[in-house]
């Protein structure tokens, strides 16, 4: 081989290498991102079933039961507006409190009910979610507008 | 008076650091002897008063003043010593003022330790590490002093976070900021050569200890962080791909790459380009994370508390900093001279892939960490990249690094046969993959990608110990004796085996822990047994106990094994008296091939309690694999060749003449390239 033809197909072989491993590292990044939803969204059905999802607001007061086999946990998240179900099977963070800020990953069931893989609260005393604020930032948001328009029609 | 000598001191070495980023660079610039002198008296000051406001924060954490903001909020009388002085670095301000102190250490010992360098090359380093010092001095002066009085004092301070009350916490910020700042002297070595003109094999010869020892920290940083996760947070994950510690990953990657790509531009001239830019872009990445830790963008353990200033003095520093080295890069860089040709199997086109490889799997951590930041922060929509998507990512990058990483290191400069180095290590070959895919059924049930894993392992392993023996072992026809070839092993080579031993061994950790733990959590009453990986976790009471700042539940664990009793467990939920929060802590009983795992979680009616009780096996082979790499790391920094040269200027380490010879024979054109060219 002459030198400009190895030259050549180092060249051939590395914008190979980089259109692979860019295909690869998108396609990996289309198929695992997560989005985020309010209980809003959910009980608006804007939500896909099926795929691995967020949701974050608060814990509902009083929602919180155990099952009977002391694992599975059943709570309500609310955005303010309305709340979902959720349950989860194990061990809530030491952080989690009924009225408190959380946000749980995992996917919509048949009936509505939220199966949550990883529960999430506040790490500290003083912090708030950023999920579980956005969720009931846009909730009022939706109140206020909701308002405005009955009132203003 | 304790908080105002601090604050002082603080503003003297900030000054000491303008001083020391001007001066010597003007000096350097204008031949001027006594100004190029400034920077290291100018490096020895900082240090000084860098030490003095450490010493005066860490003397009102020991007293108890709370009177300093950053005391009242970070501390308590009751907190145990060894945690009034560890909490110094608990919070923003103290770990920023940490940060700097050992920013301070790193100029002191390039001052120190580079007596050796050209004048003028001394001035620049130094000259950019002040440039850096100014902004991060600045950084902790303007927005995030630690010393702030708080008016009227407290009676009390709310305490050190009880996660951080541990001794994981003692040691994993210093070694980690060892690492983050070590870089920082990489990046002055890298700016100083441009601005110089003078990128050449001496300018990575010097580079590379410093580079080798900061990536040495960070890699212990890192490793120390997992282990810290994995038994505090108490869910016995060690990696989360979580941004924060992505923040540290990207860094490392980058700094991995170097290391490596230093090593062709020492021995061979080439890819000096690449290698400053690669200097360019770690340092880049360290900035990149302490802003995404200190910023408030992010929202994890680690993330201090939100304060927008911060975050855009942060943004404004990395952009200077980011902004004028590519720019002086682009200027000068067209200055630097080629190295040596080589073909396509050799070992530059290993260290060329190696390269590639990190820096894509870098890029493809920073696209996943920052692209939901991007999201949010244009309002569009919030969205998270899970560890799916990191591993769907990592496992082909890393697929084909590894399995290098066994010949690489045989691979001839220049040129070689791939025939010859596969016919090698043909044996080593056969072995590791026979093993390697025979190990996973004595842990579990048989996998493919288990196999692959410990086969991989394997193989590193096993190649790096052939070539040792194949070095250590004597001639048939010279007169050495094993022990007269270990003695002229280089310690820099032996290092590199360190290192990439550790990497195999982390590799066969990460498979068998990811393909074979087993977690359970569980309701356990009083009395009852649960079996986990083949041992039965049996409760035998709960009771209530005190610790010094804290109260706690306290379960007992006993565990058997075939009926034999092995070991006790002793997990609590602890309720500490300045805190709100109750704190889980485990209860682990390490071993050579797993780790129990006992954590308590929620108390249930009946006596019982919903545990997490989980084993997990090689999890050591994890860290021990990350201590192996950081100690090859140091041990590489302290090769003989990147102190002699000192004394003995004209004189060529015989590794290199051997080299050179080697270069020599193999190509017809020998010196030319074998050698790097002069600049310009």
């Amino acid at each position: 081989m002459k030198k400009r033809q190895k030259r050549l197909l180092l060249v051939a072989g590395g914008l190979a290498g980089v259109a692979a491993v860019t295909g690869l590292v998108l396609n990996a990044f289309r198929d695992n991102l997560v989005f985020f939803y309010t209980p809003s969204d959910i009980v608006a059905e804007i939500v896909p079933m099926e795929r691995t999802f967020r949701i974050g607001g608060l814990v509902e007061d009083g929602s919180v039961y155990r099952g009977e086999d002391g694992i599975t946990v059943h709570f309500r998240v609310t955005d303010t507006a309305v709340a979902v179900p959720v349950v989860y099977h194990g061990i809530l963070p030491n952080l989690f409190r009924e009225g408190q800020g959380v946000v749980a990953v995992g996917s919509l069931q048949d009936g509505g009910v939220f199966k949550a893989s990883q529960v999430m609260a506040r790490h500290d005393e003083t912090y708030m979610p950023p999920e579980a604020a956005e969720a009931i930032k846009r909730a009022q948001r939706e109140a206020a507008r909701t308002v405005e328009h009955t009132g203003g029609y | 008076m304790a908080a105002e000598l601090g604050l002082f001191a603080l503003i003297l070495a900030f000054l000491l650091a303008i001083a020391q980023g001007t001066l010597p660079l003007i000096g350097a610039a204008r031949g001027d002897v006594a100004l190029m002198a400034v920077g290291r008296s100018a490096a020895y000051g900082q240090l000084v008063f860098l030490g003095i406001a450490y010493a005066m924060l860490t003397y009102a954490f020991v007293t108890d003043d709370f009177s300093i903001a950053y005391v009242a909020n970070h501390s308590n009388s009751l907190l145990p010593t060894q945690y009034k002085i560890s909490g110094v670095w608990g919070g923003h301000e103290g770990s920023l003022l940490l940060w700097i102190l050992i920013l301070g250490f790193w100029s002191a010992a390039v001052a120190t330790f580079s007596r050796s360098l050209p004048r003028e090359v001394l001035a620049r380093v130094l000259g950019v590490m002040g440039l850096v010092a100014i902004g991060f001095i600045g950084f902790t002066l303007f927005t995030s002093s630690p010393f702030e009085r708080l008016i009227p004092a407290a009676l009390e301070g709310r305490d050190l976070n009880p996660m951080l009350q541990d001794p994981g916490l003692i040691i994993h910020p210093p070694m980690l900021y060892m690492g983050y700042v070590g870089f920082s002297v990489a990046f002055a070595f890298a700016i100083a050569a441009l601005i110089g003109g003078r990128l050449d094999a001496a300018w990575a010869r010097w580079s590379r200890p410093w580079t080798a020892v900061a990536w040495a920290f960070l890699t212990i940083g890192i490793g120390l962080g997992s282990w810290w996760a994995y038994y505090v947070l108490g869910w016995g994950g060690w990696w989360f791909w979580d941004p924060v510690e992505n923040a540290s990953f990207m860094p490392w990657l980058m700094g991995t790459a170097l290391l490596h790509s230093l090593a062709v531009t020492e021995k061979r001239g080439g890819f000096k380009n690449w290698t400053v830019m690669l200097a360019i872009m770690t340092f880049s990445l360290v900035l990149l994370a302490a802003f995404l830790v200190r910023s408030g963008v992010l929202t994890s353990v680690h993330a201090f508390a939100v304060d927008p200033d911060r975050g855009l003095y942060l943004l404004a520093f990395m952009a200077v900093v980011v902004a004028g080295s590519l720019t002086l890069f682009a200027w000068r860089a067209g200055k630097v001279g080629l190295g040596g040709g080589f073909e396509i199997v050799s070992r530059e086109s290993a260290l060329l892939t190696n390269n590639v490889l990190l820096a894509v799997s870098a890029a493809a951590v920073l696209l996943g960490t920052l692209y939901p930041l991007f999201l949010d922060a244009f309002g569009l929509g919030k969205i998270s990249v899970g560890p799916p998507y990191f591993e769907a990512v990592f496992l082909p990058l890393m697929l084909p690094l590894l399995l290098l990483l066994g010949f690489g290191p045989r691979l001839r400069w220049k040129q070689d046969s791939p025939t010859e180095q596969l016919w090698r290590l043909r044996w080593i070959f056969a072995v590791s993959l026979v093993f390697g895919m025979i190990w996973p059924l004595f842990v579990g049930s048989w996998s493919f990608l288990a196999g692959i894993g410990a086969f991989l392992g394997l193989w590193i392993i096993g190649s790096s110990l052939k070539d040792l023996v194949d070095r250590i072992r004597p001639r048939r026809d010279s007169q050495q004796t094993v022990g007269t070839r270990v003695g002229r092993l280089g310690r820099s080579y032996v290092g590199m085996q360190f290192a990439h031993i550790g990497v195999g061994l982390v590799v066969i950790g990460i498979t068998f822990v990811l393909g074979y733990d087993d977690e359970r959590d569980v309701r356990m009453a009083v009395g009852e047994t649960v079996e986990v990986g083949g041992y039965a976790f049996r409760l035998e009471r709960l009771e209530e106990v005190q610790g010094p700042n804290f109260d706690a539940d306290q379960a007992t664990v006993v565990v058997y094994r075939d009926g034999q009793r092995m070991t006790t467990l002793t997990p609590q939920m602890r309720y500490y008296f300045s805190q709100q929060q109750p704190m889980a802590h485990t209860s682990l009983h390490r071993g050579f091939f797993r780790d129990l795992y006992v954590n308590m979680g929620e108390e249930l009616p009946g006596n019982a309690w919903v545990m997490r009780v989980y084993y997990k096996p090689y999890m050591n082979w994890v860290w021990a694999g990350a201590i192996l790499m950081g100690l090859g790391g140091f041990l590489a920094a302290s090769d003989r060749r990147y102190r002699i040269r000192v004394r003995r200027e004209d004189e060529v380490p015989d590794e290199d003449a051997k080299l050179a010879a080697a270069g020599a024979v193999d190509s017809g054109n020998s010196k030319g390239d074998a050698e790097p060219k002069p600049a310009g």
